[in-house]
């Protein structure tokens, strides 16, 4: 384990010697609010920034990613074959990162990477990217992470942890990607380990102590998929939900995804879009049939798929990490904290 | 507590014993500072459960439509705005005046929770109000400001605050306000070059993220299937193309002209933050200024693209 | 890396009107590369999705058997954008399969078995391709009985209706073709609904005897009671589910029925399985 202490001051000197290697995400402020960016030149993140309103798991699944394409025209020859469109996966590092946020990635391996089938969409951008996470110090009342298997210092799935201790950032290098990104930047002041690691406990117990939000979900595994599903509360839940898709759109777990086609002249494109579950076009059939026509159906295939299918499916703890993003931006205040408690008792 | 709390929860529960109706649509009090609940109280005990505030920024007109099973008529809350949205259900054939019983709400406005939220470097923890004081907490500091200077924007310019139809009364009527130039901002727009516009609307849009929320926040867009999600033919691409995103918000705006009755649903429930009225505000500026019309005001009169004149303004055709 | 979401090219090799309403079509195709062929090896009960590039994907049933070589089939009938399309284009043309997809029958479980195979409508395409495979001389000693109930509206509504005329002259498959109603004179078959024509002739069930059920909802749903009187349990009848379907392979999230997903735990499930998940297909 190696710990190296960035003076702030050299922060953006690292990042700007970075880029020769790395294309850089970071949170910036956009008008009044924190999205995930790329950065272009001279532009760095805001590390002091709040939440961003979407998750980064853009920069890995982006909401809108080309797949396929073919020519339409039938003089060439290899017409109306498809073929995977090309994209540029040299290495990116994204600064700043929440530890939960990241874990969130992991959730979405589980998906994207199996035994079976690879998304190479998925799997290459995963490859090409560096976590640098930022512990979170002062968690905020909705950050709920220490009650489904994170927290706010999580290393699970970081390549480099900072941690803001002032002035400077002690960065523990967790991984040989997260080392090579350090060294990229040319941060080498190594610190006495055991001091650094003593700092950061004490900075990690006060911050898991200064988490207020918690939900209990002890109960989940000792019942059935079809006792939860059948239980009396859905509609209650459901009436408020006006089935946009925020939850699942600013979601880091969430990653269902639609297929579309679109021509231009001779050539054509398939392509994925981030899909939601609140949608009823998710399932309808061609016939017209739906088997989840009602809005109870489908919000509780959401909370349904986040803390029963796929615990049971996986066994690795629930689909969710405890952002908080959805009981933020949720239109109608539909809180997965209460649900989860609701199917818990 | 606002004082109408404790009114709406006796009146609901009244209703419901009479049984002049069989649930009561109204709001429940949010698990988040700032946050209300669409909520439907089905008996007396729930009835207890139901709040007012300040930001109870919804319009429950939207629910109306999605209510199938209910043998005796539907009670709900209605400020202003969403009283108007139901006149507008009416007018439209959504559903029976008879299926109702309005409990209307004479509104002072709801507050910008947004503007609010930039006042604090960190999260909001709690928020009250007392008349027109706002007492809102962070870990870190209290501000107490003025309701009337943290308005929605939509508020600011309401000149509908009473109810337009309604069976019982929350409280006595107050008073409308006088709006010097209720069309400011939208002259604004109109004043600006056609490249200033495109301009102007490419960065209103940039951020969308097609959740649809603005969509289905809207009493008015009860399509069965919106032209965005028909496929056959696919009138508009899924992706995030930005003349794809563009499409979609001007086209639900004129599906909303002269419909539009500026609740603020939309951009309330926007989680990016687009000022998605830009749109609506210039339809109902021309449909007051060629028809003389604002929507949702009598269930008697038939919007104005609903029905033909012969001495319609034309001046617009070429 | 293989990409799973890349089809293979194929050349639509012939057409040929199924059903006499022409609402169904039956494509062959060959593969434009032979490796592509051999990487496609199936089993029967899979599905793949048929791919246009430009216009999009559609999850079919795969018809042809694996017995067959050279050439796969499948019966699509026209109902959405895709399908529509596909019902417009030539022989030549040009277009894409990815798969197999999906879990298949059961067909070691089934060794040795009896075989009752239950059929509606437009869902007899996988049972086509089972019953082919069944009937290859290489497999027919592997199984014991083999019952087959089809039914559709009328005669001309039957899929692979000269398929079905030859395996009634066979002595080594009961045949039990119906339709619901017809006024051909001639019609020499069974008249009447599926569910009922299991109960009048289907096998009753030991421990050695298996139901495959294929067809619409309404046909589902009246067999089930009839399969539990002729002493069929939860797990020896075998169902395949269809979803809407996106990606086939696990990872677009639509079409799961609790945990299982049909397009990859799935499409083929025995009641027993189904009944344990919530009935959302």
């Amino acid at each position: 384990m190696k710990i190296i202490k960035i003076d702030k001051k050299e922060w953006e000197q690292g990042l700007d010697k970075s880029r020769k290697e790395y294309h850089l995400f970071g949170a910036v402020k956009d008008k009044d609010y924190y999205l995930i960016q790329a950065l272009g030149d001279k532009v760095y993140p805001d590390m002091e920034s709040s939440d961003t309103i979407l998750s980064p798991k853009s920069v890995i699944f982006p909401q809108t990613e080309k797949m396929l394409t073919a020519n339409l025209d039938e003089a060439q020859d290899n017409h109306h074959i498809m073929e995977r469109v090309e994209t540029d996966y040299s290495p990116r590092a994204v600064l700043g990162i929440k530890p939960y946020d990241a874990k969130a990635f992991k959730i979405l391996q589980l998906n994207f990477d199996t035994e079976e089938f690879k998304d190479p969409y998925f799997c290459d951008a995963y490859a090409a990217t560096t976590l640098v996470g930022l512990a979170v110090n002062n968690p905020g009342q909705f950050d709920f992470s220490t009650s489904v298997d994170t927290g706010p210092f999580d290393e699970t799935d970081l390549d480099v942890l900072l941690i803001d201790t002032g002035n400077e950032y002690l960065a523990k290098v967790i991984t040989d990607k997260g080392e090579n990104f350090i060294s990229k930047c040319g941060f080498d002041n190594q610190t006495d380990e055991k001091n650094a690691l003593e700092t950061i406990s004490k900075l990690k117990k006060k911050a898991e102590k200064a988490i207020v939000s918690t939900v209990s979900h002890d109960k989940l595994n000792g019942k059935t998929i079809l006792e939860l599903y059948n239980a009396p509360f859905w509609d209650d839940i459901a009436f408020s939900c006006i089935n946009c898709g925020t939850c699942t759109y600013v979601c880091p777990t969430c990653w269902c995804f639609d297929i579309q086609d679109e021509t231009k002249d001779k050539s054509c494109i398939r392509f994925r879009n981030w899909d939601t579950c609140m949608s009823r076009l998710f399932t309808e059939h061609a016939s017209g049939h739906n088997p989840r026509e009602g809005k109870t159906q489908r919000v509780r295939q959401r909370f349904m798929h986040k803390l029963k299918y796929f615990p049971d499916k996986y066994d690795q703890g629930l689909m969710c990490v405890g952002c908080g993003r959805c009981v933020k931006h949720c239109p109608v205040n539909i809180d997965i904290r209460e649900i989860c408690e609701q199917m818990n008792s | 507590m606002h004082t109408y709390t404790e009114k709406i929860q006796n009146l609901a529960k009244d209703v419901l014993k009479q049984g002049k109706a069989e649930m009561v649509i109204g709001f429940k009090q949010g698990t988040i500072p700032m946050a209300a609940n669409p909520f439907v109280a089905k008996n007396e005990n729930d009835a207890d459960n139901l709040i007012w505030s300040s930001t109870c920024g919804l319009n429950l007109a939207n629910y109306l439509p999605g209510i199938k099973k209910c043998e005796g008529k539907i009670g709900i809350i209605a400020k202003g705005c969403d009283s108007r949205n139901i006149v507008t259900h009416i007018v439209e054939n959504k559903i029976d005046r008879e299926k109702l019983y309005i409990i209307g709400l004479p509104c002072t406005g709801m507050v910008d929770k947004k503007q609010i939220a930039l006042l604090f470097d960190d999260e909001i923890t709690q928020f009250s109000e007392e008349g027109n004081t706002l007492i809102v907490k962070s870990e870190t500091k209290e501000e107490k400001i003025n309701k009337q200077e943290y308005l929605r924007s939509n508020c600011k310019t309401c000149t509908h605050r009473n109810p337009v139809i309604y069976d019982e009364l929350v409280s006595d009527l107050v008073e409308e306000q006088i709006i010097e130039d209720q069309f400011a901002d939208v002259k604004k727009i109109e004043a600006m070059s056609s490249e200033e516009k495109w301009d102007f609307f490419d960065k209103l849009t940039e951020d969308c993220i097609r959740c649809y929320a603005c969509r289905n926040a809207c009493p008015l867009c009860y399509c069965p299937t919106c032209f965005v999600d028909e496929s056959g033919p696919q009138w508009v691409g899924k992706g995030q193309n930005t003349d794809d995103i563009k499409t979609f918000h001007y086209l639900r705006a004129y599906h909303c002209a002269g419909r539009c009755t500026d609740c603020g649903a939309c951009e309330e429930a926007c989680p990016m933050d687009i000022k998605v009225r830009n749109f609506t505000r210039k339809l109902n500026k021309d449909s007051l200024e060629l028809f003389n019309w604002e929507a949702g005001l009598d269930i008697s009169q038939r919007p104005p693209l609903d029905t033909y004149q012969p001495d319609d303004p034309d001046d617009f055709i070429m | 890396m293989e990409n799973p979401y890349r089809p293979y090219p194929v050349r639509i090799d012939d057409i040929e009107i199924a059903t006499e309403d022409k609402s169904l079509k039956t494509f062959k195709f060959v593969f434009l590369n032979k490796e592509d062929e051999e990487k496609f090896s199936y089993q029967a009960g899979q599905f793949a999705e048929l791919s246009i590039p430009g216009i999009g994907e559609i999850p079919i049933g795969i018809a042809s058997s694996p017995v067959e070589k050279g050439f796969v089939k499948f019966t699509v009938f026209k109902t959405g954008v895709v399908t529509s399309h596909l019902h417009n284009m030539q022989v030549g043309d040009i277009m894409g399969i990815r798969g197999p997809l999906g879990n298949w029958y059961p067909w070691e479980t089934l060794e040795n078995k009896n075989i009752l195979i239950i059929g509606g409508g437009f869902a007899f395409t996988t049972l086509r391709s089972s019953i082919i495979y069944m009937l290859d001389p290489a497999n027919r000693a592997k199984f014991k009985n083999i019952d087959v109930v089809y039914g559709a509206r009328s005669p001309g509504m039957l899929l692979y209706r000269d398929e079905l005329y030859e395996w009634e002259k066979r002595d080594d498959i009961n045949m039990h073709i119906t339709v619901d109603g017809t006024d051909d004179p001639n019609w020499n078959y069974h008249t009447g609904f599926v569910p009922q024509i299991t109960e009048d002739f289907g096998p009753k069930a030991d421990k050695d005897t298996y139901a495959i059920v294929c067809g619409p909802p309404i046909m589902i749903k009246f067999t089930q009671p009839v399969l539990e009187k002729l002493g069929y349990s939860d797990d020896q009848v075998i169902m395949s589910l269809e979803n809407r379907m996106k990606c086939g392979i696990g990872m677009c999230g639509r079409c799961n029925i609790g945990k299982e997903l049909v397009c990859k735990d799935g499409p083929v499930f025995t009641l027993k399985e189904i009944n344990l998940t919530p009935k959302e297909y």
